[in-house]
């Protein structure tokens, strides 16, 4: 019999930067957030697989989502609970913003620490607007838990110990770490699957306090539905040093941001006649460029 | 004290390239500097057999850390041996391969350290600073510089206060060279107890599987790269072929690998493989700013694409106007016919 887990999933909402459009940059050159839809880190999603299933193969284990981002950050955890999950935590606070990979992994674990009891914290590899794979480690040095990355699946957990295969260059490893441990999990692993009906039309309007409008129609629903009102922490709910928050804890600082512009070159165009394509091998082998 | 060093990865008692890239960019760093490079590396019966696949690489000083229980790598010993060895060293870089391996143990040193960390840099380089808000001046401090929002901008990283700066590059974005010049060569073999906790073997590692690479990617002279436009995972079968009567090699966008139609070991760009080859032939891609940052630097740019306006083509030195599946048979065919 294995004890109930304790199961927090670190998620991030991200710009959608895989699918960027020519509308993806101002003639100014900088991002236009606006043009790039805001969706679940799609690694994250893999994270929340995971958790869900170990929820389901050991009795009474609790999932929640925690989330660090603006107001509307809070369609993070409702993602979560349409899937399965139990409960969130939404860390939103001036304070927080402009924070580096550090200060965030500080944000975030002051809020675990918070949450308190945790068994495992599972999150994407990496975010799709930074791809720096640093948070989860990061939340684990400051936690003081041992860590596994690119993880694909975890096997088993018994007797406190988890059983995870990961990736690794070029092959796959599996180890064996003791619980409480954070895991970072892989592209390469399980999706996620998809919203459940029943569980969308409960949690639909679920909303963290800064989400909602100050003339709600629906004020009687949160006030009968203890269930709908999300947990939104602040800097000082989770007792955090605000110094150690945002652009204040970040050691990095960007010194310049700059829109990339590659060299135009003179290109010669042909067409993809026969004359034309066996024009251009020739021209290559003659120049010795192929052999 | 305020040296350069670079973290040695290991497979057994192999070392990495992407380790020796980063030894002969950190050796230019070091120069021009005017201090010393440094190596670590920690396994198991490495001595004497990793030193001569790193000191010719101009390393002034290699801290070589051989103990049970170092390889296969687990995150815990090989952060204590970082953090206490820098916390003795002090050093104002250290360099690490922006490998799995190099992104487990990068960040955590950094939070242990407090130090700032910048993930897959592009280019490394030294400047100088100025605090807009402290009106603080800094010299000398590492430029780390990367793409960032899925390489759409190109963002400068500084670290003015804390030490080491830190930063991970990947496989093939530097170029290992032998060293040149003349350096120190000292090797050094410290009590692995003395930095590693006992509490730090926790982590057990109970099968380790690693294979040799499939193909060579990142050093072949030829690519032959296929995009979104090849549609499917057989539009890749005249690619191989393309590739095989060429001598070169199958590369992919991110498109094409994220819709199944390549295996993701064969991405080219920011996420994937770096590639510098002699002639890159890029069929049915657009060009999107991730995918070129990781092949800008081949010699001979050919864009095979049915869209005159595909952005790639503004890099090209020669554009195919035509779909691929008219184009890349006649390229067989004529290659067939006229190479000897």
């Amino acid at each position: 019999m294995t004890k109930p887990l304790k199961i927090v999933v670190l998620a991030k909402q991200v710009p959608d930067t895989r699918n960027v459009g020519k509308d993806a940059m101002t003639p100014e050159g900088t991002v236009n957030r606006a043009a790039l839809p805001a969706i679940f880190n799609p690694e994250d999603l893999n994270a929340l697989e995971q958790a869900l299933r170990l929820k389901e193969q050991i009795q009474g284990s609790t999932v929640g989502v925690l989330t660090m981002g603006p107001p509307r950050a809070g369609e993070i955890i409702r993602q979560g609970l349409f899937r399965g999950a139990d409960t969130g935590w939404l860390l939103t606070d001036r304070l927080f913003a402009g924070a580096d990979t550090l200060a965030t992994s500080y944000a975030l674990a002051t809020a675990i620490k918070k949450i308190g009891d945790v068994d495992i914290v599972i999150g994407g590899r990496q975010a799709i607007d930074g791809d720096t794979a640093q948070v989860g480690p990061q939340v684990a040095q400051k936690l003081g838990l041992n860590q596994v990355t690119y993880a694909e699946e975890i096997l088993k957990i018994e007797n406190n110990i988890a059983t995870i295969r990961r990736h690794i260059d070029g092959g796959v490893e599996t180890v064996e770490v003791p619980l409480p441990c954070v895991i970072t999990v892989n592209g390469s692993a399980a999706p996620c699957r998809p919203c459940n009906a029943k569980l969308v039309m409960k949690y639909k309007y679920a909303m963290c306090p800064l989400e909602r409008q100050p003339e709600d129609p629906r004020a009687d629903l949160y006030a009968s539905r203890d269930y709908l009102n999300l947990n939104q922490w602040s800097v000082a709910d989770v007792d955090g040093d605000p110094n150690q928050c945002g652009l204040s804890g970040s050691p990095t600082k960007v010194k310049a941001v700059q829109n990339i512009v590659f060299q135009a070159k003179e290109s010669k165009t042909l067409t993809a006649s026969d004359a034309d394509v066996e024009g251009l091998i020739k021209e290559l082998l003659d120049e010795k460029i192929i052999g | 004290m305020n040296n350069v060093f670079v973290y040695i990865e290991t497979e057994g008692t192999q070392v990495a390239e992407v380790s020796q890239e980063l030894l002969t960019k950190g050796r230019k760093l070091a120069d021009q500097l005017g201090v010393e490079l440094h190596a670590v590396v920690a396994g198991t019966g490495i001595k004497g057999k990793v030193e001569d696949q790193i000191l010719p690489y101009g390393v002034d000083k290699l801290f070589a850390f051989d103990g049970e229980g170092l390889f296969p790598y687990t995150s815990a010993p090989h952060t204590d041996i970082l953090v206490n060895l820098f916390k003795e060293e002090q050093p104002q870089i250290c360099l690490m391969g922006a490998t799995v391996i190099g992104r487990d143990l990068g960040p955590r040193v950094s939070s242990s350290l407090t130090s700032g960390l910048t993930a897959d840099c592009t280019q490394l380089e030294i400047g100088d600073f100025d605090d807009v808000k402290t009106k603080k001046h800094y010299d000398n401090l590492l430029y780390q510089i990367r793409p960032a929002f899925g390489g759409n901008i190109v963002a400068t990283i500084v670290n003015p206060d804390h030490r080491p700066q830190m930063a991970t590059v990947r496989s093939g974005v530097m170029q290992k060279a032998i060293y040149e010049g003349k350096a120190k060569n000292e090797v050094v073999y410290p009590e692995v107890s003395k930095y590693v906790s006992p509490e730090a073997y926790v982590v057990k590692v109970l099968d380790h599987h690693v294979e040799a690479a499939k193909h060579n990617l990142k050093g072949s002279p030829i690519v032959v790269a296929g995009g979104y436009g090849m549609g499917s995972k057989e539009g890749f079968d005249m690619l191989f072929e393309l590739a095989k009567v060429l001598h070169g090699e199958v590369g992919a966008s991110r498109a094409a690998v994220d819709a199944g139609f390549c295996d993701n070991d064969r991405q080219i760009g920011q996420t994937g493989v770096t590639v510098h080859p002699k002639v890159y032939i890029a069929c049915g891609i657009s060009g999107q700013i991730q995918h070129i940052a990781g092949m800008q630097d081949s010699k001979i740019i050919i864009s095979v694409n049915s869209d005159p306006d595909a952005p790639i083509n503004k890099i090209a030195d020669y554009v195919i106007n035509g779909t691929v599946e008219e184009v890349v048979p006649k390229l067989i065919k004529y290659y067939k016919q006229n190479s000897k």
